[in-house]
């Protein structure tokens, strides 16, 4: 099948994509902060994150996506990694074993009693990753022609 | 009584997930094929709610949600190829 050159109009689809995303990222938010409990973590909710912008690549194209999220993926995937290898080298430091998490429980304003957990910001590095890597795949198979 | 219900039920999305798997084996066109697998998804979504009633928990909601996102994107991705040819495209003429 060729491309046609005909002037397209994808008013339906670029209008859905737009409020689509907003739908598709809050509920990753969501589905990376309720890892802990319920079903879901890092790995899912990164997927989930690239998937929202692969439909905005799919409803745009990837200049615009580029001009919307002025975002490096490599550099996105290399912060997670640091991220993630802090998170488990930081007890080395003060004299526990490697992969050693800490949690506490803290009075936030607007949230009341929190338990916080350093498992969170190894699972922010897994978030991290796993868009990075999946955004740089998709726009390196798109570039190419 | 509601257990038979919902296995009755069950097996009916299994015949109708097996008739759709025909439409998209032999479907003459590819948009054919391309509803045949939304379809497939929508009822695979209805399964698995009314798995989660039989198992009686809340674990597999996040599951549905996240299938039907799959499955709208997935459709999206493959009637963009069917018209035009590219599924990513490097700059709209416009």
């Amino acid at each position: 099948m060729k491309a046609n050159k005909l002037k397209t109009n994808d008013l339906i689809l670029q209008f859905t994509a737009k409020i689509v995303f907003f739908i598709i990222f809050f509920f990753s938010i969501h589905i990376f902060f309720a890892g802990h409990y319920t079903p879901g973590g890092g790995f899912v909710g990164g997927l989930l994150t690239s998937s929202a912008i692969v439909l905005l690549v799919i409803a745009f194209d990837l200049k615009t996506v580029r001009k919307i999220l002025p975002i490096n993926y490599m550099y996105m995937t290399a912060t997670g990694l640091i991220l993630a290898l802090a998170t488990a080298a930081f007890p080395i430091f003060v004299g526990k074993p490697f992969f050693t998490h800490f949690f506490d429980y803290f009075d936030l304003p607007l949230f009341g009693k929190t338990s916080l957990h350093t498992a969170a910001l190894f699972d922010l590095g897994v978030f991290l990753v796993v868009v990075g890597v999946t955004m740089t795949i998709i726009q390196t198979i798109g570039e190419d022609e | 009584m509601i257990e038979k219900i919902l296995l009755v039920s069950l097996v009916l999305f299994m015949i109708a997930i097996a008739l759709l798997l025909y439409r998209v084996i032999v479907g003459p066109s590819m948009p054919d094929r391309a509803i045949g697998l939304d379809t497939i998804g929508v009822n695979l979504i209805s399964s698995i709610a009314i798995v989660s009633i039989l198992l009686t928990t809340k674990a597999f909601l996040e599951a549905i949600l996240i299938l039907g996102i799959l499955a709208f994107i997935g459709t999206i991705a493959f009637s963009k190829y069917i018209e035009r040819g590219v599924i990513v495209e490097r700059k709209s003429n416009r």
